[in-house]
């Protein structure tokens, strides 16, 4: 077993660790070893092939690979020590210290003692299990990710007569990319009254293919023993139960869920590193640093993204962050709990903590679509900001930044909320 | 002639109901802004889209390689397109931006591998 003494780990080499471990190395940091369990950099982006990545980062729009491999070759040009098909299998701390365990078939185990962690494991799709469909377990059931995989890396198709549950942007790609492959796709079933995916996707996939968009749909029953051979689909009411009367069996070969995103936390739940019941993903203050000083956390293990250009974004101010702690190796100071208040489903960063720098980044998202909705910031019973948003969806992550003047009072008062009034 | 339209030039989306005739836009209406105007059009008269799709590769470490359009093509050619590519085999080790096919069904419009594929070993 090596040992080894280096100043940064990065975990996972999709497009937040790339980021998180450039911003590190163009502040100085000395030792960085990225560590990616696939054959090789990019993550999920080398199987997203359609275009729309980077027009917000870089103005132009790219497919998934081509944003990927800028951020690749950029890294191929400093001294960041890549390590792919390298798993890593815990994460440890104690005070100062941490450890990484990492294993792959030349170098055996290998622990890394480090400063500091960036935590960029991304996420992985729910599954049937996750939303509990009766019937059967044949074959024929997928999740829409691994199907992209399967037709965009590995080039085969898993099926001729195929239906989608879930209306996320996945779901939606995926019913162009199997129609333009020779599937048949008979429709997409949304649980909701509304799609969870963006507009542009819905005309592009789906209407420019005739691909009928089922809103307040579900599957009820899976069909057949060895194979799928058909689902019972049935219209949902207003509490998402289906209706009786409703059902109707619709014969298919194959069956794509695209029912969300869960952050893959099993590193970070063992190092006993405090989580967000909403979110999935790590609790966090500005500098996207967990309960852990030292541990960072970015991109879809922290929460799901819908762009990966925030992805970017968000690995940028976690990996210099990182390198500020592994300049001083301070410890944090006092802190603010910001809390999501009237249809705010989360925010991010869940505290602020001292020393605090400004201004500041936060995501969250709208529980219900709204036209128009006034964003306000409260401490106690006083409000400290406010901005007006239009087109809310709970699909659309909102980013905004804030600069405050009033820590003193934040401080001593100790919370931070945040709320969204619909405006008509 | 009526055709319903969703406008998707910004996050808006209007639904757009526009009434034409052979050559020309005779009214547009749901649009919350003049830019619905212009998409309308271009969306009646020349819907284009890129294409990404791939390409069956011999000898490299994935069975297929990513590819797209370098410029957006008219829809009602993507199925065409998609004949002529999908007929396509090429030998890795290939280039990400390297030219595939050069000239797209007689469009004058090139398809571009959009990743780097080495060979298996
Ligand atoms: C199926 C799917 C399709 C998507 N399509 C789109 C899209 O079309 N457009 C869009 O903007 N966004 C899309 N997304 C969201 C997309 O994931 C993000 O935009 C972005 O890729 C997230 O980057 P990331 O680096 O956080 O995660 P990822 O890209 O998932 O990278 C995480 C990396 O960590 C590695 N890893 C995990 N655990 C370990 C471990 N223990 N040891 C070593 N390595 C590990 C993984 O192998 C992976 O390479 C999609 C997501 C999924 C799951
Ligand atoms: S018509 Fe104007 S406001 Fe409406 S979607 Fe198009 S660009 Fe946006």
């Amino acid at each position: 077993m090596q040992k080894r003494k280096v100043d940064l780990v990065v975990i996972g080499g999709g497009p937040a660790g790339l980021a998180a471990a450039l911003a590190a190395d163009e502040e100085k940091v000395q030792n960085i070893v990225l560590i990616e369990r696939d054959i090789e950099l990019g993550g999920i982006l080398h199987q997203c092939i359609h275009n729309g990545f980077g027009l917000h980062y870089f103005g132009e729009e790219l497919t998934g690979p081509e944003y990927a491999q800028r951020f690749i070759d950029w890294v191929a040009e400093t001294k960041i020590e890549i390590k792919t098909n390298t798993m890593v299998l815990e994460i440890a701390a104690k005070g100062q210290e941490k450890w990484v365990y990492a294993v792959n078939r030349t170098d055996g185990m290998v622990i890394y003692q480090t400063k500091a962690v960036v935590l960029a494991m991304g996420c992985r799709e729910r599954t049937r299990e996750a939303i509990r469909i009766p019937g059967s377990r044949p074959a024929g059931i997928f999740t829409a990710g691994t199907v992209q995989r399967y037709i965009n890396i590995e080039g085969y198709l898993p099926g001729k007569k195929v239906l989608i549950l879930g209306s996320g942007d996945i779901g939606l790609i995926m019913a162009r990319r199997m129609t333009l492959e020779g599937s048949q796709v008979l429709g997409v079933l949304e649980i909701m009254p509304y799609s969870n995916g963006l507009t542009r996707n819905i005309v592009q996939c789906l209407e420019d293919y005739q691909i009928p968009l089922l809103l307040s749909h579900t599957v009820v029953q899976i069909h057949g023993f060895e194979r799928i051979e058909g689902v019972t689909i049935a219209r949902v009411d207003a509490n998402l139960v289906p209706i009786p009367g409703t059902e109707r069996y619709q014969a298919v070969d194959t069956l794509l869920l695209s029912v969300g995103l869960i952050p893959e936390n099993e590193l970070t739940r063992m190092a006993e590193i405090g989580l967000d019941k909403v979110t999935g993903g790590a609790l966090v203050n500005q500098n996207r640093e967990t309960s852990i000083p030292g541990i960072f956390a970015c991109g879809n293990v922290l929460q799901v993204h819908d762009l990966v250009d925030y992805v970017t974004e968000e690995a940028n101010l976690a990996g210099r962050a990182a390198a500020r702690y592994i300049d001083s190796q301070r410890v944090q100071g006092e802190q603010i709990e910001i809390s999501p208040g009237n249809n705010v489903r989360y925010v991010i960063p869940q505290k602020i903590q001292e020393p605090i720098t400004d201004p500041i980044d936060f995501y969250f998202r709208v529980t219900e679509p709204m036209s128009v909705g006034e964003i306000q910031f409260w401490v106690g019973k006083e409000e400290i900001y406010r901005t007006k948003k239009k087109f809310l969806k709970p699909a659309e992550m909102i980013r905004i930044t804030v600069s405050f003047t009033n820590w003193e009072k934040m401080i001593q008062v100790g919370k931070l909320s945040v709320v969204i009034k619909e405006v008509s | 002639m009526q055709r319903e339209v969703i406008c998707i030039q910004c996050p808006r989306g209007c639904l757009l109901n526009v009434e034409f005739d052979e050559v020309k836009i005779l009214a547009v209406h749901g649009n919350r802004c003049r830019r619905g105007i212009g998409y309308a059009e271009e969306e009646i008269y020349h819907p284009t889209r890129t294409l990404t799709t791939t390409v069956r590769v011999r000898g490299g470490v994935y069975a297929v390689i990513p590819v797209k359009t370098i410029k957006p093509i008219p829809k009602e050619r993507i199925g065409q397109a998609m004949q002529e590519i999908s007929s396509l085999i090429v030998s890795a080790p290939i280039e990400s931006g390297q030219v595939i096919i050069k000239d797209l069904v007689g469009l004058g419009i090139a398809v571009i591998a959009t990743r780097r594929l080495t060979e298996a070993n």
